[in-house]
């Protein structure tokens, strides 16, 4: 009985870490977005709140977001359908986080803590660092994320305003038109990798970088036949299911469902305070879970190329004098840029007294001690007193696997907000045009290539 | 009727990706060049401002004898001419024989002046000029928009927007820091061509 209660709070623990790795990425995604935006117009971005002088290149306006949606007055019009327009948000949020659950974000942790007493004999203790373990993992991901446009619809329905119910009605014609070329190129790459479990499908490219499911896992960098025709499926799959990923969480050149020039605001028009963050979030979520996931798929998922879990568990102590003593010249390397803005005319311009001035001090110090940190992190590594202990190496694994996760995230999201901001919206007869002439029949063609790879292989096994 | 427009596209711009890299490599060179560089046009307003041009109109300004008396010698020709009709001159009889005539007040009512400079133009005695650079004329009443005789003689010698005078008069209102005698004007670089 004990080890039911033991597993119960190990999962709730990792429900807990998976949505804190969400939720920490969404404000740095709405900074990023603005400051990405406005670096490509060349403007400026936000920069002008702050706490106690520390504007922090403008991150303080998301906090200062939050607070205003969360003070803003909730306005209820007395037109919509109550229920459903309730439940539009929570939808959209929910099923959002949800997907995560299934995207492994590390190896399993062996935590060779004596648990004997609580946990049914083993002395060792294995987390599978995922929440859910399903078989059909990409599956589940394909059928909960579709529902994710029922929050739109239900939004866009619900609302009962033309506008709404327009951009309700893009959401869901898009969303079928592209559901079936992501759901395509992805059997194609279960056609790869044997499995649809997404932590099997993490470990199997795990070592070289072309083990990766874009170079189409092979676990050979020779040039065969096989292995061309495993690039090209990779390839082919990856393109179109980024693209039905940008369809999906309906981001710019596919945000139709929000087109502001035609249809206002779309689905979320009627929408105010923090009814309104949670479409705000969802989409950021969407964003979030939707490059998790392709980066599981196509970009080695939590894995470090050419370091596996194994190799980092065996180096740990290289690896951290590696990462501290490189860290210092890097964090010393900031701190230098940051002396150097403090030298912007702008910093000239306030008067002597202002608060302001304290932002380049903040920071010189701040990466000062990061570099100290880094430096006591590479004596460490150093003395190595890490490797030999039992609990360092595997949370090493752990902290980096899922750092190497976080940062292909980060740049898939970054991708999409500059995508967002180089392409103009689709019209909505080129949208249908390309997700049924031009991304479906190559889908399927994907597919077909796929099946050639696995009877080649077939073949060459045979012999 | 309308004609469609051919325009014959190569294949790989049918293609879509090589243009799509193409535009998103235009977009990253401005991204990392503004990330590196940080110079992008923009003033940081209420920091830093443009120091306008010399013939910039600005703020009227009157101007005065080496005896300190303001030059005007209440002709009218401006509030004449003035399209906004937003001059109001009382004139008064100056002891001083050839002058004869002073303004006991000059009023312009800066909410409803259009800046078309034709009250320079208008004066014989180069009297009233725009040149003092000020574009921030604002201020918490509708009253201080009405600029007098008193505060368009000081503007001479310095550039004090109105919200700073506001804030001298209420101090207890004024942001922090504020303390009524900083020189907030900075030179903007204008090698840019802003
Ligand atoms: S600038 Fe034009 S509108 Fe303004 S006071 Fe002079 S004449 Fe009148
Ligand atoms: S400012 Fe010039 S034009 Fe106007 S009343 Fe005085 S002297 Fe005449």
């Amino acid at each position: 009985m004990e080890n039911h209660w033991a597993e119960l709070i190990v999962v709730l623990i990792k429900c807990v870490f998976s949505l804190a790795f969400v939720m920490q990425i969404v404000p740095i995604l709405i900074w990023a977005e603005r400051k990405v935006s406005a670096y490509i117009q060349d403007r400026r971005g936000p920069n002008r709140a702050h706490i106690m002088g520390i504007r922090a290149a403008g991150l303080v306006h998301t906090l200062v977001d939050v607070v205003k949606l969360v003070v803003k007055e909730d306005i209820i019009p007395d037109h919509v359908e109550k229920g459903f327009w309730f439940a539009a948000p929570v939808i959209a949020m929910s099923v959002a986080l949800t997907t995560f659950t299934v995207v492994p974000w590390g190896d399993s942790l062996l935590l060779p803590i004596s648990v004997t007493s609580l946990w049914g004999g083993t002395a060792a203790m294995e987390i599978p660092l995922q929440v859910a373990q399903i078989n059909g993992g990409m599956l589940f991901i394909l059928a909960i994320g579709s529902l994710g446009v029922y929050g739109v619809m239900l939004a866009g329905w619900a609302s009962n305003n033309k506008f709404s119910l327009l951009g309700g009605l893009r959401a869901s014609a898009q969303m079928i038109s592209y559901e079936l070329a992501m759901g395509l190129s992805v059997a194609a790459m279960f056609m790869l990798y044997g499995t649809a479990r997404l932590d099997q499908i993490a470990a199997q490219q795990a070592g070289p970088i072309w083990n990766w499911g874009i170079f189409g896992v092979l676990n050979s960098p020779s040039f065969d036949p096989l292995v061309l025709i495993g690039w090209v499926v990779g390839g082919l799959a990856f393109l179109l299911f980024w693209t039905s990923v940008f369809a999906e969480t309906n981001r710019m050149p596919f945000d139709l469902p929000e087109g502001e020039a035609e249809l206002v605001a779309g689905y979320h028009i009627e929408y105010s305070s923090l009814r309104f963050a949670l479409f705000f979030m969802a989409e950021y979520a969407h964003m979030i879970v939707g490059s998790a996931v392709t980066a599981t798929l196509f970009f080695g998922g939590y894995n470090i190329p050419f370091l596996d879990g194994a190799a980092i568990r065996a180096h740990s102590d290289l690896i951290l004098m590696v990462l501290g003593f490189g860290g210092v010249p890097v964090s010393l390397a900031f701190a230098f840029i940051a002396w150097r803005r403090s030298k912007r005319p702008f910093y000239r311009a306030l008067a002597k007294n202002d608060i302001r001035h304290r932002e380049p001090r903040f920071f010189i110090s701040m990466w000062t001690m990061s570099a100290l940190s880094a430096l006591g992190l590479g004596v460490v590594g150093a003395l190595g007193l890490v490797g030999g202990t039992v609990l360092g190496p595997e949370l090493l694994a752990f902290a980096l696997q899922t750092g190497s996760l976080f940062i292909k995230v980060l740049f898939g999201t970054f991708f999409m907000i500059w995508v967002r901001w180089t392409l103009p919206r689709f019209r909505y007869d080129q949208l249908m045009d390309l997700g049924w002439r031009a991304m479906l029949p190559t889908a399927i063609g994907t597919i077909m290539l796929a099946g050639v790879w696995v009877i080649v292989r077939e073949a060459v096994h045979a012999v | 009727m309308t004609l469609p427009v051919q325009r014959p596209r190569s294949f790989l711009e049918r293609l879509f990706i090589p243009e799509i890299l193409r535009g998103l490599y235009i977009t990253l060179q401005h991204g990392l060049h503004n990330l590196f560089h940080q110079d992008q046009p923009t003033v940081e307003y209420p920091d830093m401002r443009r120091v306008m041009p010399d013939r910039y109109k600005g703020a009227h300004r009157l101007t005065t004898r080496p005896d300190g008396k303001v030059k005007c010698v209440a002709c009218m020709c401006c509030a004449q001419v003035c399209p906004a009709r937003c001059i109001t001159i009382e004139a008064g009889e100056d002891a001083d024989e050839p002058i004869e005539k002073y303004p006991v007040q000059f009023q312009i009512d800066m909410l409803r002046c259009i800046y078309c400079g034709y009250c320079v133009e208008a004066c014989p005695k180069d009297a009233i000029r725009m040149d003092t650079g000020i574009y921030e004329i604002n201020s918490f009443t509708r009253q201080d928009m009405i600029h007098d005789k008193a505060y368009m003689t000081d503007l001479m010698d310095g550039k004090k927007p109105l919200a700073e005078k506001f804030y001298r008069d209420q101090p207890d209102q004024a942001p922090a820091g504020f303390d009524g005698t900083q020189d907030r004007v900075v030179s903007v670089d204008d090698s840019r061509g802003l």
